[in-house]
């Protein structure tokens, strides 16, 4: 029967057309979320700045001025990856390009040392779980980064490298391109290298330190390991919702081009069901002329 | 610019705070209370947690609650960078009450569990969310 074989198009189209719905609802949100995150990246920028600038000139003053974080150490025996991916996946390769990068890290350090990863995010967390090489998890943490969270983070790495369960601390995240491209990135957190002062007039101002250089210095460490791990997970967050956007994009056009190519082969099926038809009708009148004469 | 008063800029990690002018502000530096008035020498100071003060162009006496953080003025700019930083009408005074009640039973407890050092900052951080919304402190 004919009539079947439109049946079952239809019924296929209309479970392509609910799917191309939710893909393109998962896209939206993702867009409007991704305004949000690049919002927070903007906002925290002035933060991120004037502590970076005031780090770099308060290095260049208290240059002699000692503390664990800023010791690199000789004998590199357990090396920590922060890893920042997504909690979930519909964002096309993005979990894999962070997890991969991870795991190329790891595997090109010549020196061949243990590793350990701080995973932040449950897709890095489940995937590195199973290779046992998880020290701390941070996951369901939302897609509103807080600095909170990332003071928190903060806080775990610092204390893992001051009792040397760590020796060394890199930072693996995504950075935000823009939605069509984020690229993994590594960077080394600990020991912590204070920025490098730009060349410019500022050098000229002679500044008065309330307590001193070195004391100010260091109460600020913990504070810049914890805005470039909130930068990391701003960056990491834009790009995972750039990627889904990108995915879910994708995923809608070819629906959209599913559907195209059933309605087409639907058309066909009911056309080719009511040639046979008129072909029935032309043969059985023919045959009742014959008869008839 | 009127003629004393100077720029105030209030930063976290999360947002811009606060960026007006003011005519004089004391931030709580880790050695005690520090003023700052218009034409003050260029400075970086360390803060504490704690209550900074301003009077705002309009003469009004504001208060901002702070965890610590630094402060550095020049050129007539004073900007202060703190974790976190809430304006002293905006706090929600019951729930830093219930916090500055928590952290205190934590710290007359005995357990091995607690982490003291913990406890004391969450008790100076409620302590001044409470003061910068103008409540007295009887916890």
């Amino acid at each position: 029967m004919a009539g079947a074989g439109v049946r079952e198009y239809k019924r296929r189209i209309r479970s392509v057309k609910n799917m191309q719905q939710i893909t393109k609802a998962m896209k939206m949100v993702a867009a409007a979320k991704l305004r949000r995150a690049q919002e927070s990246a903007e906002a925290s920028r002035p933060y991120t700045e004037t502590l970076q600038g005031t780090l770099a000139r308060l290095a260049a003053v208290a240059f002699d001025v000692r503390h664990p974080l800023l010791e690199t150490r000789e004998e590199i025996r357990r090396v920590g990856y922060v890893v920042i991916t997504g909690d979930r996946g519909l964002c096309g390769a993005f979990n894999t390009n962070i997890i991969r990068a991870a795991m190329t890290a790891m595997d090109e350090d010549e020196r061949k040392t243990e590793n350990g990863v701080i995973a932040v995010g449950q897709r890095g967390r489940d995937f590195f779980r199973k290779r046992g090489l998880v020290d701390a998890e941070f996951v369901n943490l939302g897609d509103r980064i807080s600095y909170a969270d990332a003071r928190e983070i903060g806080n775990y790495v610092m204390n893992a490298y001051e009792n040397e369960e760590v020796d060394e601390v890199y930072i693996v995240y995504g950075r935000f391109i823009n939605v069509l491209r984020q690229v993994p990135t590594i960077t080394k957190i600990l020991p912590l290298e204070p920025p490098q002062q730009e060349e410019t007039e500022e050098h000229l101002v002679d500044y008065i330190y309330e307590p001193s250089a070195e004391d100010i210095l260091l109460t600020l460490l913990p504070r810049y390991i914890g805005s470039q791990i909130y930068h990391a997970m701003l960056e990491s967050k834009a790009s995972e919702l750039g990627a889904r956007m990108t995915a879910m994009s994708n995923a809608t056009q070819n629906a959209g081009e599913i559907i195209d190519t059933l309605t087409l082969e639907m058309n066909k099926v009911r056309q080719a069901a009511i040639t046979d038809e008129i072909l029935d009708i032309v043969g059985g009148a023919e045959a009742l002329n014959k008869g008839g004469k | 610019m009127a003629e004393n008063t100077f720029m105030l800029e209030i930063v976290t990690p999360e947002q811009i705070l606060f960026k007006d002018e003011v005519q004089f502000l004391v931030a709580p530096a880790v050695e005690g209370e520090l003023g700052v008035l218009r034409n003050h020498a260029p400075l970086v100071a360390a803060l504490k947690i704690g209550v900074l003060r301003y009077k705002d162009a309009q003469n009004k006496e504001q208060k901002i609650a702070m965890s610590g953080g630094f402060m550095e003025v020049v050129d007539n700019t004073a900007r202060v960078l703190a974790e976190t930083a809430e304006h002293g009408y905006e706090i929600d005074v019951l729930r830093a009450k219930a916090a500055a009640e928590r952290a205190r039973r934590r710290l007359t407890q005995r357990d091995e569990n607690i982490n003291y050092s913990r406890a004391q900052l969450a008790m100076q951080r409620a302590i001044a969310r409470l003061r910068a919304a103008g409540t007295d402190i009887d916890v």
